[in-house]
């Protein structure tokens, strides 16, 4: 079928109608409503099977989704941010259970302050759970990735819950060009799910227990959920080479973007990877040798596959689009982790958080962390974590300080505190 | 690679028209990507939507900081610093205003050398949010002077981005939107690609170290006392309404007590509006027995104003209809 102009979020329930999903448990939230809306629409005009359930909450919604996907049907969910976080007791829980199915996540930032916009600090709060994670850069990718997940989730060597993560705005409402599969090619990949004898049905009512155990047999259920995971990257490298071959579309675990005889590269998730693909580009006119490499697969995480990509360069570039408070990026913690005590690890790993809150990283962003780099490269000192914040920024925020504070002294006179307009002052003057 | 934006309030189709326009170009055989921006999702509030293309795959993405064209569907938005109009505009760019004022007024105003061009406002209406069919026109206008849509491939992407709203709806877009490709007939192909930012000469980031302030200052709470009277969610309204006094009941509590932002005071039995408040949506004009309560166009309210103050040469008492 020739593409046509679809949003990542239309996407996402272009997958779960491709998918053929049969339950589709769903609760609201910006910026994913448009998915179980879109589902909706189809599942009322009968263009699609299956049946959606509008439950009283995300933590509601995650068990009704384990639970169905116990029973041997295939499942399809959808939340944001607040929502994830409010589900995150029972990710952990239908992990445990060995539950298959697919949660795609629209992120978006945390709160407090509260924002609309993107950054991975929802999905990335979800990384320790038992959900295998793939990460989206472009609409495209949204809908094969919801494929592909199905395919890793109900494979019997692992059983896993798949989160599939777009971005909020920069693909949930932009449109992209997008092939949709026909649905017998699609057939062809991913087959009814098959829940190897576990089958649920009303004429034969059987019950399902989790036992409570002991620190022995608890670790045993725990370590097996984690060689599962693991057991995932293989798997995934095998049913992306399948995707590939039916639907002529890479979908590597690992997106390398002419890193072949890159010398920096960088290192990120999600759709701010395309603008880095495209500085990238013009970085190449320039004469500058660099690349980019992004994992698809961040649970479990190619550490082999991503560190043999990174052999022999001289800087990786690690921009985080998260901050793990107190302590700094997500991304670069994962990466000197996989790289450390590797014969030919690159010397110099530059860390970058950018994009919180859907924070913008511009063309001249990308290229000054290259120079950055260089710098770090040829002094052999590399520079502290750096937050991508302008003076222009900052300026706003001084500003928007003076009126609180401004707005405090007229509204409650005597109640002024020193130390407010002191700590405003004194910096915005420096 | 064409980068376009469009602006315009809540209401006025803005987002369908980067669709049309996405659509359009994506017909005419490019790769495109289009998208709206909002905050607030409400009628009125200010919006703009972007639309991208180019004959190679788009790997830009997010808000478009260097536009070869902005479209402003409403030109009340001008004078909103916060709906980033102006945003990024260069000697290459071309504005189009929807405006009943003519184009050097606009460039005076703007201070702006580029090319900016008007297309004629239609009769205003009563509401300004459902000015009709306005995000259609712009997109019509802008096909053509992209100059790399043809006429019949516009009316086929209003077509299919506006199937959903039925028949009448279409038919009436499509006519808005061809007249008005046909009204820029003389400009047509005016807006030039522009060029990715190069990464030789960059103009590199002013980037800063985050000053670590006190959590008095750096915790995102306002701490103030009666604060929310500051918000003048009077620049919300679109709708202005204006009680007659001469059909006034003076019943004293139907308006002020239904009234959902408690905009309207009675002071000796006489309803007063807060204007610097009142959201303009009409509940009043609704439940007022005597039908004493009309709606008046924001936009015409605030035109009367302007003259008023200008013949009186005084300032304007009311600042929320600024
Ligand atoms: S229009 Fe609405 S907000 Fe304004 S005064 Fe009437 S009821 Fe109140
Ligand atoms: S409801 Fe009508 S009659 Fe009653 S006070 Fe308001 S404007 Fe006057």
């Amino acid at each position: 079928m020739p593409p046509t102009l679809l949003t990542g979020n239309a996407a996402a329930a272009w997958g779960a109608r491709l998918a053929e999903v049969d339950y589709v448990p769903a609760f609201p939230i910006t910026p994913q409503t448009e998915i179980i809306e879109t589902l909706g629409g189809w599942l009322d005009g009968g263009l699609m099977p299956g049946r959606m359930v509008t439950l009283e909450s995300e933590h509601s919604m995650l068990t009704a989704a384990g639970a169905a996907a116990a029973t041997g049907v295939r499942v399809f969910s959808a939340t944001s941010s607040q929502g994830l976080l409010y589900a995150m007791e029972m990710l952990y829980t239908v992990a445990g259970w060995r539950a298959p199915f697919v949660l795609v996540n629209v992120s978006r930032g945390l709160s407090a302050p509260i924002t609309l916009e993107a950054d991975h600090n929802d999905i990335l709060a979800a990384r320790d759970s038992g959900f295998l994670q793939l990460h989206c850069a472009d609409c495209q990718e949204v809908l094969d990735s919801v494929l592909l997940a199905y395919r890793l989730a109900e494979d019997p060597q692992i059983r896993l819950p798949v989160l599939v993560n777009l971005d909020g705005f920069y693909l949930s409402f932009t449109r992209e060009p997008v092939s949709l599969p026909e649905v017998e090619e699609v057939r062809k990949f991913l087959p009814p799910f098959d829940p190897m004898g576990i089958r649920f049905t009303a004429s034969a009512p059987e019950s399902q227990a989790v036992a409570v155990l002991g620190g022995g047999p608890y670790s045993y259920f725990r370590y097996e959920t984690h060689l599962a995971a693991l057991n995932g990257v293989a798997v995934y490298e095998q049913v992306a080479a399948e995707f590939t071959t039916l639907f002529g579309r890479n979908r590597e675990a690992v997106e390398s973007y002419r890193t072949d005889d890159a010398e920096v590269v960088f290192y990120m998730i999600g759709s701010f990877a395309t603008k880095a693909r495209e500085a990238v580009d013009r970085l190449r006119e320039a004469g500058e040798k660099v690349g980019l490499l992004r994992p698809r697969l961040l649970r479990p995480f190619p550490a082999s596959l991503i560190a043999t990509a990174l052999t022999g360069k001289q800087g990786v570039i690690v921009i985080d689009q998260n901050l793990s408070v107190g302590h700094g990026g997500i991304l670069h913690t994962e990466l000197l982790a996989c790289l450390y005590g590797r014969p030919g690890a690159p010397p110099v790993v530059t860390s970058f958080i950018g994009g919180l809150g859907g924070r913008d990283i511009s063309p001249q962003e990308f290229y000054h962390m290259v120079t950055v780099t260089r710098q770090a490269i040829s002094s052999g000192t590399v520079p502290p974590p750096r937050l991508l914040y302008t003076a222009a920024e900052l300026r706003e925020v001084r500003k928007l300080q003076a009126i609180a504070t401004v707005e405090r002294e007229e509204t409650a006179p005597g109640r002024k505190a020193a130390d407010d307009t002191g700590a405003v002052q004194e910096t915005a003057d420096e | 690679m064409y980068r376009i934006r469009i602006h315009g309030r809540g209401g006025q189709g803005i987002k369908m028209a980067s669709r049309v326009l996405g659509s359009a170009l994506f017909h005419a055989g490019f790769n495109v990507q289009d998208a709206p921006k909002y905050g607030a999702e409400r009628r009125g509030a200010p919006i703009f939507s972007y639309v991208r293309a180019a004959r190679a795959p788009i790997n830009e993405r997010g808000t478009i900081y260097n536009p070869d064209l902005v479209v402003v569907a409403d030109d009340t938005l001008l004078a909103v610093p916060a709906a980033g109009t102006l945003l990024g505009l260069d000697a290459h760019t071309v504005v189009l205003v929807n405006s009943h004022q003519s184009a050097d007024t606009w460039r005076q105003r703007l201070n702006i050398d580029g090319s900016l061009l008007i297309l004629p406002a239609g009769t205003e209406t009563e509401d300004r949010a459902a000015l009709p069919h306005i995000g259609a026109t712009c997109a019509g206008a802008a096909a053509c002077l992209l100059g790399v849509i043809d006429r019949d491939v516009l009316a086929k992407a209003i077509d299919e981005e506006l199937a959903e709203l039925g028949p009448d709806t279409v038919t009436k877009n499509r006519t808005n939107a061809l007249a008005a490709f046909d009204a820029m007939a003389d400009q047509r192909g005016c807006v030039e690609e522009g060029a990715a930012i190069a990464a030789t000469d960059y103009v590199p980031p002013e980037w800063v170290e985050m000053p670590l302030d006190a959590a008095r200052v750096s915790a995102p709470i306002i701490r103030a006392s009666g604060n929310s009277v500051e918000v003048r969610t009077g620049l919300w309204r679109t709708i202005r309404p204006v009680i007659d006094y001469d059909h006034c009941k003076h019943c004293w509590w139907v308006c002020s007590t239904l009234c959902p932002d408690s905009a309207i005071t009675v002071t000796d039995n006489t309803p007063i509006i807060d204007y610097d408040h009142c959201k303009g949506c009409m509940v009043c004009a609704g439940v007022c027995p005597p039908h004493a309560i009309a709606g008046e166009p924001e936009y015409l309210a605030q035109q009367r104003e302007t003259s008023l103050t200008e013949r009186e040469g005084t300032d304007a008492t009311d600042t929320a209809d600024r």
